[in-house]
């Protein structure tokens, strides 16, 4: 009788403890994904303060170098879908990432190539106007470099507790998905270089 | 089994590996830290004081800290990238306003281009904004580098961010959320504390219920009488003394962050 007492109370105490631990190890999941979402939040905005710079940059250019009418139309229609593409931080998915990554690199290219034409015109090229918008502009793929690279951390750190054993099978339970990463293709490496 | 051990070897070792290169390039946080760091030695050593001065003193009144390094090669890094991984890794700023500027320089050698970028912490890119940056860049610095003159360069730079930062954070901003002086009023408060503590025991072990009401005056008039001697203002003295490091050294880089904004400028 005592000692069916004893193995009944070990068993308590035991599942007292790993319903302790698994609370500790929700909550730790819950707050890494916050704060991946949080920086995917960073990153979206950073997109966004560059998207936000092109209709002035575009009237600047357009004033000294109206008939590039392709390659600018090309940069309008580029932040017009990259505009569109955007993520709520919840649905993080591989699918989506790869979406809005290829959305985002698509307006760099065209960044690059309106760059290169930019290159004929010397009036544009000292309009002060213009080389403001150029060192925003500049400033605006620093802040999408370094928002990247936050986020990529975060999703590391994230990834590696939700995926470690014992972890993982909780994960699972409570369907914490990993993050997918941000991966440098050759648009991140090619991002448009404003500097002459 | 000893292959699968073996390869856990290697991809931790991997990880370490890649690890530290990827930090050899970026120079280590200076000890005794210093705001002036001419790693390519082109200041004499008084400009460089003149300057670490300035910049002290500017950190000591507003709480802005602006990292001057200059550095022999960025090795291949895109100079905004290397200001802002030098401004993440040493932390340059104070943490709750993330005030820091780092001003990096990379000298002319023959062929090879100097390079100059300026990036401000999250909390200056409000006021030290890219096109401020690059106008600083183009106006101060650069004129200046090309007739081989650093110092002034840097220093006429130093002077416009220095007058920009401050208007953003001040030294009034600074004191109201530094941490000392509620540790301090709590001090006498705590006090008060021990001190019932001391007399309910002291009470309990005499079992004399009466005895209570003569101590406390005792205690008060005692207080009062210490404070017009002066004794207790020592509790106070304190919080005074937080930030001000007082003899014009550097007391340290406070866990600012970065974000990226900024310009960079070569010639």
């Amino acid at each position: 009788m005592k000692k069916s007492w004893i193995v009944i109370a070990i068993f308590v105490v035991l599942i007292v403890y790993l319903i302790a631990r698994a609370i500790g190890f929700y909550n730790v999941m819950v707050t890494q994904g916050e704060s991946v979402d949080k920086q995917w939040s960073d990153v979206e905005s950073s997109y966004q303060r560059r998207a936000d710079l092109i209709p002035n940059l575009v009237a600047t250019v357009k004033g000294y170098a109206s008939h590039e009418r392709e390659t600018l139309e090309g940069v309008i229609n580029a932040r017009a879908k990259a505009t569109q593409t955007t993520i709520n931080a919840g649905e993080l998915t591989p699918e989506s990432m790869a979406n809005f990554q290829q959305a985002q690199d698509g307006l760099s290219s065209a960044l690059s190539r309106l760059m290169v034409v930019v290159e004929r015109y010397p009036d544009l090229k000292a309009n002060q106007n213009f080389l403001e918008l150029q060192s925003q502009l500049e400033g605006a793929e620093n802040r999408i470099n370094v928002a990247r690279m936050k986020f990529n951390e975060a999703a590391r750190q994230y990834n590696t507790y939700i995926k470690l054993f014992p972890k993982n099978m909780l994960a699972n339970l409570f369907g914490f998905d990993a993050k997918p990463y941000f991966e440098a293709q050759q648009g991140a490496e090619t991002a448009p270089k404003v500097e002459f | 089994m000893p292959t699968r051990l073996t390869n856990i070897v290697l991809s931790i070792l991997i990880v370490f590996i890649s690890v530290s290169l990827a930090q050899a390039d970026i120079p280590p946080r200076p000890t005794p830290p210093r705001l002036v760091n001419d790693l390519a030695d082109i200041l004499t050593d008084q400009q460089e004081n003149t300057l670490e001065r300035k910049l002290v003193n500017f950190n000591d009144t507003t709480s802005n800290q602006i990292a001057i390094v200059i550095v022999k090669t960025l090795d291949g890094y895109d100079p905004n990238m290397f200001a802002y991984e030098i401004g993440e890794k040493w932390q340059v700023g104070q943490k709750e306003f993330n005030n820091g500027v780092v001003v990096l320089v990379k000298p002319k050698y023959g062929n090879d281009r100097g390079r100059v970028a300026i990036q401000a912490g999250y909390g200056l890119e409000p006021v030290i904004t890219d096109a401020l940056s690059k106008r600083i860049i183009e106006q101060e610095m650069i004129p200046e580098f090309r007739n081989n003159d650093y110092y002034r360069g840097i220093d006429k730079a130093t002077d416009v961010l220095m007058a920009l930062a401050a208007g953003e954070i001040s030294a009034d901003g600074y004191g109201k959320s530094s941490d000392a002086t509620p540790l301090a009023a709590l001090l006498p408060f705590l006090i008060f504390i021990i001190i019932f503590i001391l007399i309910r025991v002291s009470n309990a072990k005499s079992r004399n219920i009466g005895g209570n009401l003569p101590f406390w005056t005792a205690l008060w008039l005692g207080s009062s009488m210490g404070r017009s001697s002066g004794s207790w203002s020592n509790f106070s003295g304190g919080s005074s003394s937080g930030f001000g490091s007082g003899g014009g050294s550097f007391g340290g880089f406070g866990g600012g962050s970065f974000g990226g904004g900024g310009a960079s400028g070569s010639w």
